[in-house]
């Protein structure tokens, strides 16, 4: 099986590689297209600042192409809220898989810190990237931005208000947690997508 | 329910675990890689890891550490020890670092704090404060507690998070080795002035003294090390008794 990785101007690519390879796939880590199209799974990770990422897939096209993607492909984090049509973080337009806005948080009482960083619980509402194990099972999220919920949302989960942990829509996956630095929780939930 | 965390800490000399171990039915508990393995299957929810070597021989080996960690390891972990510049940071981000933590850098260059959170995010930065209490003040310390600043730790923390800072790890070294509990009231002040997670580290002797840093001292995240190193806390055990008693724990 050929799994690749997206690579782009983002932080974390490699530790999404690192967990893979504990799971014995070894994937490719690459921009080429050819590759990318004809790869059986693709992930698109991600850490960094949405503008300069999104001005970054324009400039390689890499936009076009993830759009143009039929195999399961799955947004980490920055990832998936890129997948998104809009995004609040330096009001940028995204490559629209997803119908919905990235927002960010808003504290409502001087507790709720942004980011939201740390263990956080899960509430399963679709299938595809889940089983009923993961309901309630925590998961790793760092993050200023959430999607709301909306139609594709496949998990949920609560800080200041209720949002999308996970999408889906299609052949297209998204997790706002790290799987990747989420334990075996994590773990099971990349393996579960490996086997789409 | 966003968890709070329990963060046991490694020192790291020369590629090694310092600090005297003792764990039954463990390989190599001298083996940072190991140990932090073993951390994370009883339910560590991040791994800091420090290095206390001085050498430039001993940083490569510390880069190479870090790489082993990140390839083998499935929780985030914060790397510590020796960070100056930009590009240490960078280094320790690229061998698979998910934080980094500055303590006398940022000190001495405030504007290092505002370089990471601006190159890689706030959420890689996290501002160690070794601080001790003397004269009605907390005055915080520099190079491991040697040094003493005219810094003071409520003005140097809330600089740090208006530098950018994405957590702040306080160690008190009034608390620190006493094992008598956290230093709960002044972590207290610091969760009401700012508005990032706060780390607890320095004093924890019994399983009550997480308790009291969560609730007493509203700490985000609580650090220890001897206890877990020495098998005096177990953490399955220590979370089991945290959640009982009301804290939010991942279990």
């Amino acid at each position: 099986m050929l799994v690749a990785i997206i690579k782009y101007n983002a932080g974390n690519i490699y530790s999404v590689d690192y967990a893979l390879k504990r799971l014995g796939i070894s994937p490719v880590v690459t921009a080429e297209p050819e590759v990318l199209l004809k790869a059986d799974k693709v992930i698109f990770p991600g850490v960094g600042e949405a503008r300069t990422t999104m001005n970054y897939l324009k400039d390689t096209k890499l936009d076009l192409l993830i759009r143009d993607l039929r195999q399961p492909v799955l947004g980490i984090c920055l990832g998936m809220q890129l997948m998104c049509k809009y995004s609040e973080e330096g009001d940028t337009g995204c490559l629209n898989i997803f119908d919905v806005e990235v927002k960010r948080f808003i504290p409502q009482k001087h507790e709720e810190k942004v980011p939201h960083m740390g263990w956080n619980t899960l509430s399963i509402v679709g299938e595809g990237l889940f089983t009923k194990e993961q309901n309630k099972q925590f998961v790793y999220f760092v993050h200023s931005y959430y999607v709301p919920i909306n139609s594709c949302t496949a998990a949920a989960t609560e800080y200041i208000l209720p949002f999308s942990a996970a999408l889906q829509k299609g052949n297209y996956y998204a997790t706002q947690f790290h799987p990747e630095k989420s334990g075996t929780v994590g773990e099971k939930i990349l393996e579960i997508f490996l086997r789409l | 329910m966003l968890a709070k965390r329990i963060i046991p800490c490694l020192d790291i000399k020369d590629g090694t675990t310092v600090k005297g171990i003792n764990f039954v039915n463990f390989r190599d508990a001298g083996d940072p890689v190991e140990l932090g393995a073993h951390y994370s299957r009883e339910g560590a929810d991040e791994l800091v890891y420090l290095d206390i070597t001085a050498s430039h021989e001993g940083r490569k080996t510390f880069t190479e550490l870090v790489r082993k960690v990140a390839a083998c390891i499935n929780i985030p972990f914060t790397v510590g020890g020796g960070i100056n510049e930009i590009k240490d940071v960078d280094r320790l981000l690229n061998a698979g670092a998910d934080k980094v933590s500055i303590n006398s850098a940022a000190l001495r260059n405030p504007s290092l704090v505002e370089e990471i959170a601006k190159n890689f995010g706030s959420q890689v930065c996290v501002v160690a404060i070794d601080a001790n209490y003397e004269n009605n003040n907390w005055i915080c310390y520099l190079n491991g507690g040697r040094i003493p600043t005219g810094k003071k730790l409520y003005d140097w923390a809330v600089e740090a998070e208006n530098l950018g800072a994405g957590e702040i790890l306080f160690t008190s070294m009034t608390h620190d080795g006493v094992k008598e509990g956290y230093a709960n009231e002044a972590l207290a002040v610091l969760a009401g002035q700012l508005h990032i997670p706060v780390i607890a580290s320095g004093g924890a002797g019994e399983k009550e003294h997480f308790r009291d840093a969560f609730i007493a001292g509203k700490a985000d995240a609580a650090l220890a090390a001897s206890v877990f190193h020495f098998g005096e806390i177990g953490i399955t055990g220590l979370k089991q008794y945290l959640l009982k008693e009301g804290v939010s724990v991942r279990i």
